[in-house]
C-alpha cells in the first residue's frame, strides 16, 4: 500500500514536472514525427507496400523517440541531485523505478499516439480496421520496451558520453520486442486472424513481465553510490 | 602449487591442447562429402560460439556473486570473461562468413543464430562500454553487473523471438535429434576442440584476471603514498 503511495507520488512529480517544462514529451513527438517524414524520402511506397514497411517504420520511430524521453528522464533528475533525494528517502528503490516507468510508459504512449496520427494522415492508411488489435500489440511491446528503457535510462546517466551509451545498451535487449511489434502489427494491419499472431501478443507480454519484475528486483543496485 | 607457477603450466597444456587440435583438424579428421576442405572451419567455427557462450554465463554468474558477494574477485571475473569473450565471439563473426561464402554463395543471411550471435556480440560491446564509460570502478562494477544479468535472460528471449521469425542456419548436428550425427572422427576432432578453446579460454580470463589485481594494487599503492606525501 505504502509502495503504491510511492510510486504514485514519483509518477504525479514527473507528469507536474513535464506539465510545467513539455519539454521531453514535445521533443519525443517531434523527433518521431521526424523520423516518419525522413522516411518519406527513402520510399514513396505504394498502398500495398506500405501495408510492407509501415510497421518497421513505427517501430523505427517508436524506438529512437523512446531513447530520447529515458535519457531526458534521468537526466534531469542527474542534474538536480533528485536521484540523491530519492536515495535518501526511506523508500524502495524498485517503487522509484515503478513509478519513472509508469511516466516513462505515458509519455511514450502519447508520443506513439502522435507518430501514429502522422503516420495514418501522410500515407493515407486507416489503422481503423484493425486498431483494438494493433493497440494490444503496441501495448505490450511499448511495456516491454519501457521496461529496460527506464532501467538502462538511469544506468546510462551514470556515463560519460550518455547519449551513445542508452541505445548501445537498449537495442540489442529490445530485439525480441521490435520483432514481436512488427510481425505482430503486420499480421494485425494485414487483417490476419488473430490465431496467426497470438503468438507475438504472448511474446511480448512475457518480455514485459519479466523485464517489469527483474528491472524492479535489480533497481536497488543502480541508485546505489 | 604456486600461482605463478600453475599459469605456466596451464600455459603449456593449452599449447598442446592447440597442436593437438590442429593435427586432429587437418590430418586426421575425413574430408566432408559436399563441401569438401573448407568445412574444416567448422572446428574453430563451432567451438569458438560454446565458448562465446559460456563466456557469457560466467559474466552472468560472476554479476550475480558480486552483487550478492561485494567480491571484487567475482567482479573481475565476469570482467575479464567479457573481455575474452567478446574476442571469441568476434572469431566467430569473422569465421561464420568465411565459411558461409564458399557453402552457401552469399557473406551473410539475418537467419535465427546469425542474428543471434550478432545480438550476443552487441551485448559484450555494451557491456564493456559501459564499463570504460563509467569512472568509478565500484559504480562501474555494480551497473555493469546489472547490465550483464539482464542481457543474460535476455539471450533465451531473443532465441525464442529470432526463431520464430526466421530459420535458414543448419540444424544442430550435435544431438539435433533424428537424421543428424557426425563421423565419430569428426565428432572426436570437435569435442578435442571444443576442450581446446575452453582451455585457451580459462587461460585467457586468468592472465588478464592477473593483470586486473596488479592494476588494483598498483591504485592502491598510489593512493597510500599520495596519502603519505600529503600527510606530512
Amino acid at each position: 500500500m505504502r509502495t503504491l503511495r510511492v510510486v504514485w507520488a514519483i509518477f504525479a512529480k514527473d507528469l507536474r514536472i513535464e506539465w510545467r517544462h513539455r519539454e521531453t514529451l514535445v521533443s519525443m513527438c517531434l523527433f518521431g514525427i521526424l523520423v516518419v517524414f525522413l522516411f518519406n524520402f527513402a520510399f514513396e511506397p505504394a498502398h500495398e507496400e506500405t501495408l510492407r514497411l509501415l510497421p518497421g517504420l513505427l517501430w523505427i520511430a517508436f524506438a529512437f523517440a523512446g531513447v530520447l524521453g529515458f535519457n531526458r528522464s534521468f537526466a534531469a533528475e542527474r542534474e538536480n541531485a533528485g536521484l540523491e533525494g530519492m536515495r535518501l528517502a526511506p523508500i524502495d528503490g524498485g517503487a522509484i523505478y515503478l513509478g519513472k516507468m509508469l511516466a516513462n510508459l505515458l509519455f511514450l504512449g502519447i508520443a506513439e499516439v502522435v507518430v501514429v496520427f502522422a503516420v495514418s494522415l501522410w500515407y493515407n492508411f486507416s489503422f481503423v480496421p484493425a486498431l483494438g488489435w494493433f493497440a494490444l500489440i503496441t501495448f505490450f511491446c511499448t511495456v516491454g520496451y519501457v521496461a529496460v528503457g527506464t532501467t538502462f535510462g538511469a544506468i546510462a546517466a551514470n556515463t560519460r558520453m550518455r547519449e551513445v551509451m542508452l541505445p548501445v545498451l537498449q537495442f540489442p535487449v529490445a530485439v525480441p520486442v521490435f520483432i514481436a511489434g512488427v510481425e505482430g502489427s503486420t499480421g494485425a494491419l494485414r487483417g490476419d486472424p488473430v490465431s496467426e499472431y497470438a503468438g507475438w501478443i504472448k511474446l511480448a507480454a512475457g518480455f514485459s513481465i519479466i523485464f517489469v519484475v527483474l528491472s524492479f528486483m535489480l533497481f536497488e543496485y543502480v541508485l546505489e553510490e | 602449487m604456486n600461482r605463478a607457477f600453475s599459469l605456466t603450466v596451464h600455459f603449456f597444456v593449452t599449447l598442446l591442447w592447440l597442436v593437438l587440435a590442429l593435427y586432429l583438424i587437418f590430418l586426421y579428421a575425413p574430408q566432408e562429402a559436399t563441401m569438401g576442405e573448407v568445412q574444416r572451419i567448422f572446428y574453430i567455427h563451432a567451438p569458438s560460439a560454446w565458448t562465446a557462450f559460456t563466456a557469457y554465463f560466467i559474466v552472468f554468474a560472476g554479476s550475480i556473486a558480486y552483487l550478492w558477494k561485494r567480491s571484487e574477485w567475482a567482479d573481475e571475473l565476469a570482467h575479464s570473461a567479457g573481455e575474452v569473450g567478446f574476442i571469441f565471439c568476434s572469431t566467430l563473426l569473422v569465421t561464420g562468413p568465411l565459411w558461409a561464402k564458399p557453402a552457401w554463395g552469399i557473406w551473410w543471411t539475418w537467419d535465427a543464430r546469425l542474428t543471434l550471435t550478432f545480438v550476443l556480440w552487441l551485448l559484450f560491446v555494451s557491456y564493456l562500454m559501459l564499463r570504460s564509460y563509467v569512472t568509478n570502478a565500484g559504480r562501474a562494477a555494480v551497473l555493469a553487473a546489472v547490465v550483464g544479468i539482464i542481457g543474460f535472460v535476455d539471450v533465451p528471449i531473443d532465441y525464442m523471438a529470432i526463431r520464430w521469425w526466421r530459420t535458414q542456419h543448419p540444424q544442430p548436428v550435435i544431438a539435433g535429434g533424428e537424421g543428424s550425427g557426425l563421423d565419430p572422427r569428426m565428432f572426436l576432432t570437435f569435442m578435442v576442440c571444443v576442450g581446446a578453446m575452453h582451455c585457451l579460454f580459462a587461460y585467457l580470463v586468468r592472465v588478464r584476471m592477473r593483470l586486473g589485481k596488479s592494476r588494483r594494487e598498483i591504485s592502491r599503492l598510489r593512493r597510500q603514498f599520495a596519502g603519505r606525501v600529503s600527510g606530512e
